[in-house]
């Protein structure tokens, strides 16, 4: 079976010789797909986060508001929105105004890019892991800015710890990035994702695999500031560190572009080493596969993302914050080093041809 | 041994202790009176280097409500009830700290069945102030976990209580001449039921908490106090025992029923976090020995010695008497003319000594260690201020 995947960039390229207005058409009704998708995502992650959280600490979360609490997040966006939006007298404004913008551009411009299914993605870049890695890093700019301009020491602290963690685990994420890269040979994501028709890098790079997925997950989760990483907001240190001086809409920015961030984590975690929207295929079974295939591809990539989500949230309620020194131990004297041997070996096996279903 | 002794304003004012070549500026930050982990409106100065903390400055008052004075407008009764609010998480303590004094200069009588009672309501309270702490404390390190864990079985101890006593946290229990009420017909069978459950969950702390890495690391070798330190600065309690000094006064000078039973005292090694989290670990095993031991030998007797409007006449003179609170020595002198109220009050608070070992462990540190230190002194900051 051969997976034809269509993005819809090129849906607008193909409508563009036709009516170029059907096209202009298409292109707003993808923006508007690609903010209802990040809204409802949010809502989705932030109710999931508060039961999965409940669930953790025997209690049962939201319970009021709507069946099971399922509209608490509305009405809470709702308080937020209605809330009074506060810019400290000694702030730098437009940077202060500007920050929660470019936190949330940063993920939105990665959401792009991610292959949900063959049929729903937006762009399919031939650089798409390059790109993702670039863009991505557009968000520590905001906490950088927020925490720098609301003038306040807490906040300042907040963004130089986020500052100095985010772009030290930025290196150990990209070289796991790599060992997917290498095994694939492509750095275009819907390729990877075609790349794992015998099975999934997880498994198929003989250990390899496994151990750039766990470098990924951890480096990941120091990328989007959750606990145990979680120093840039140190809600016990620092109060609530980059965004203490942040309230109402700009507030929820930053809290939705936090949440989207471990979708996007989730996403590319199980784009690269779990298939993507790839069935579960073993080789050349093809009765196994045939039985795989009668799900379709947009519900695994759900149940990947779902699954690697999960995971997220279970660190983040089951560890506590490392320090300061010791994040940064972690990332240049153990994650980086093993990040490297790992490059090398995986070059080793791509070159010597010594993985599963090679051929 | 020397206390260093200045004013905030001549601490601030020092000259810059920055080490580095690369460190540019000092700057401080005020940590609270409004801050989540000062567990209250404790105000530390801070004198940061970057994250590097060089001085800590704790700054009190804000919570100061003068029980001492008020104490000296009421009859020792009603001093009882005040002390309640001094360290709410040992109410009970604080209620026998009080009646201790006042017995002991009155010469008045107890039962054994009373000073079953104290003894045991007592423990269970170290249980149940060291349960809340080992949630706090996991939420000062950043886990929220663990905090509904010790939330949960706390809970449990707050409905034997409010069985018994009908409060929840101002307990106003123990009484000069007795205890308030007898204890609920379901007590025992409560707390046999709670023991069961409670040393089925103590695994779970461990490994939520005490086996994760993470802790570990940010526990051990981390604001360690010397024991020579500990004792010049005053400490008492599970800070001073980390620190290796055997000093508990249940042990050393036995009151209640502490010298019928058999339990030991955990001693740390090298006073720092991890030796202050393992002691009160440890102490809430031994409590748990103790309320086994007495529960089943609850002695038959009154419950109040005397009649509850009789008027508590203590001879003039200067009496003291202290005893073991869950956070250290909670002593209490109280001054008489022979009247129906005290002349003057003074309590000798554990939290009070404690918090100062904080400027001690803290300088070098970081903003994070810190933030343990604290957690693992347990600070109740009513106490500190009164």
């Amino acid at each position: 079976m051969s997976w034809q995947v269509k993005t819809m960039a090129e849906r607008t390229g193909d409508l563009l010789p036709g009516s170029p207005w059907t096209a202009v058409l298409y292109v707003l009704l993808t923006i508007l797909a690609v903010t209802a998708f990040v809204t409802l995502c949010g809502l989705v992650l932030i109710y999931a986060e508060r039961k999965v959280s409940a669930h953790f600490q025997c209690r049962l979360g939201p319970m009021r508001v709507g069946w099971h609490g399922l509209l608490q997040t509305i009405a809470d966006t709702i308080k937020l929105l209605l809330k009074e939006d506060i810019v400290p007298r000694d702030a730098d404004a437009l940077l202060h105004i500007l920050a929660p913008v470019l936190s949330f551009a940063g993920m939105l411009l990665v959401m792009i890019a991610l292959p949900m299914s063959p049929s729903i993605q937006v762009a399919d870049m031939n650089i798409g892991v390059l790109y993702v890695t670039a863009v991505s890093g557009l968000g520590v700019l905001g906490i950088l800015l927020g925490g720098w301009s609301s003038n306040n020491k807490w906040s300042l602290l907040g963004a130089m710890r986020a500052g100095a963690q985010i772009i030290s685990y930025e290196v150990s994420a990209t070289l796991a990035l790599l060992v997917v890269v290498l095994f694939a040979g492509t750095l275009q994501l819907s390729g990877i994702v075609q790349s794992q028709e015998t099975g999934w890098w997880i498994w198929r790079a003989h250990g390899c695999g496994i151990v750039a997925f766990s470098i990924f997950m951890i480096a990941g989760t120091a990328e989007i500031n959750r606990t145990p990483f979680d120093l840039a907001e140190g809600e016990s240190e620092l109060t609530a560190g980059f965004h203490t001086e942040y309230s109402g809409l700009r507030f929820s920015f930053f809290f939705l572009s936090e949440f989207l961030n471990m979708f996007v984590l989730a996403a590319m975690a199980s784009t690269l080493f779990l298939g993507g929207w790839m069935p579960l295929h073993v080789g050349h079974f093809t009765v196994f596969n045939g039985i795989m295939d009668l799900l379709p591809p947009g519900l695994w990539f759900t149940l990947k993302t779902s699954a690697v989500i999960f995971l997220i949230m279970w660190f983040r309620w089951t560890f506590p914050r490392l320090r300061v020194d010791q994040l940064m131990r972690l990332e240049w004297k153990i994650l980086l080093p093993i990040g490297f041997v790992n490059l090398f070996v995986s070059a080793a096996c791509v070159v010597t041809g010594f993985y599963f279903f090679a051929g | 041994m020397s206390v260093n002794v200045s004013t905030l304003q001549a601490r601030i004012s020092g000259e810059s202790t920055a080490s580095s070549p690369l460190s540019t500026e000092e700057y401080f930050v005020n940590m609270g009176p409004q801050h989540p982990s000062t567990h209250g409106v404790l105000r530390l100065v801070l004198r940061l280097d970057g994250e590097t903390v060089r001085d800590v400055v704790p700054v009190l008052g804000y919570i100061h409500r003068g029980i001492e004075k008020m104490g000296e407008h009421g009859n020792y009764r009603q001093f009882v009830h005040l002390v309640d609010r001094m360290d709410y998480l040992a109410a009970l303590s604080n209620n026998w700290a009080v009646t201790m004094v006042v017995e002991k200069a009155a010469k008045m009588e107890t039962t054994d069945r009373i000073q079953a009672i104290r003894t045991l309501v007592c423990e269970l309270q170290r249980i149940q102030s060291h349960q809340l702490w080992w949630g706090v404390f996991g939420m000062d390190l950043g886990g929220f976990t663990p905090f509904f864990y010790g939330l949960r079985d706390r809970e449990q101890l707050c409905d034997i209580f409010e069985k018994t006593i009908g409060a929840r946290l101002t307990m106003n229990y123990i009484q000069p001449g007795g205890v308030m009420y007898d204890i609920h017909p379901d007590f025992v069978k409560d707390v046999k039921t709670f023991l069961a459950y409670f040393k089925s969950k103590l695994p779970e702390y461990d490994t939520l908490m005490s086996e994760n890495v993470i802790i570990q690391e940010r526990l051990r070798g981390i604001g360690k106090l010397s024991a020579e330190r500990a004792l010049a600065l005053g400490a008492t309690g599970p800070v001073l025992r980390a620190s290796g000094v055997a000093h508990d006064l249940r042990k050393s000078e036995p009151y209640g029923l502490y010298s019928q039973v058999d339990f030991d005292v955990p001693v740390g090694t090298t006073g720092d976090c991890w030796d202050r989290y393992w002691v009160r670990m440890e102490e809430m095993r031994q409590s748990i020995r103790i309320v086994e031991q007495l529960i089943d030998n609850i002695p038959e007797g009154k419950t109040f010695m005397v009649k509850p409007a009789a008027k508590i006449k203590v001879p003039a003179g200067v009496h003291y008497s202290h005893m073991e609170t869950p956070r250290g020595v909670l002593g209490v002198v109280l001054v008489s003319d022979g009247k129906e109220s005290p002349y003057r009050i003074h309590c000798r608070t554990p939290n009070f000594n404690n918090l100062w070992c904080i400027g001690e462990m803290a300088t070098g540190g970081r903003i994070g260690d810190l933030v343990a230190m604290l957690s693992s002194i347990d600070l109740v900051i009513p106490d500190i201020d009164r």
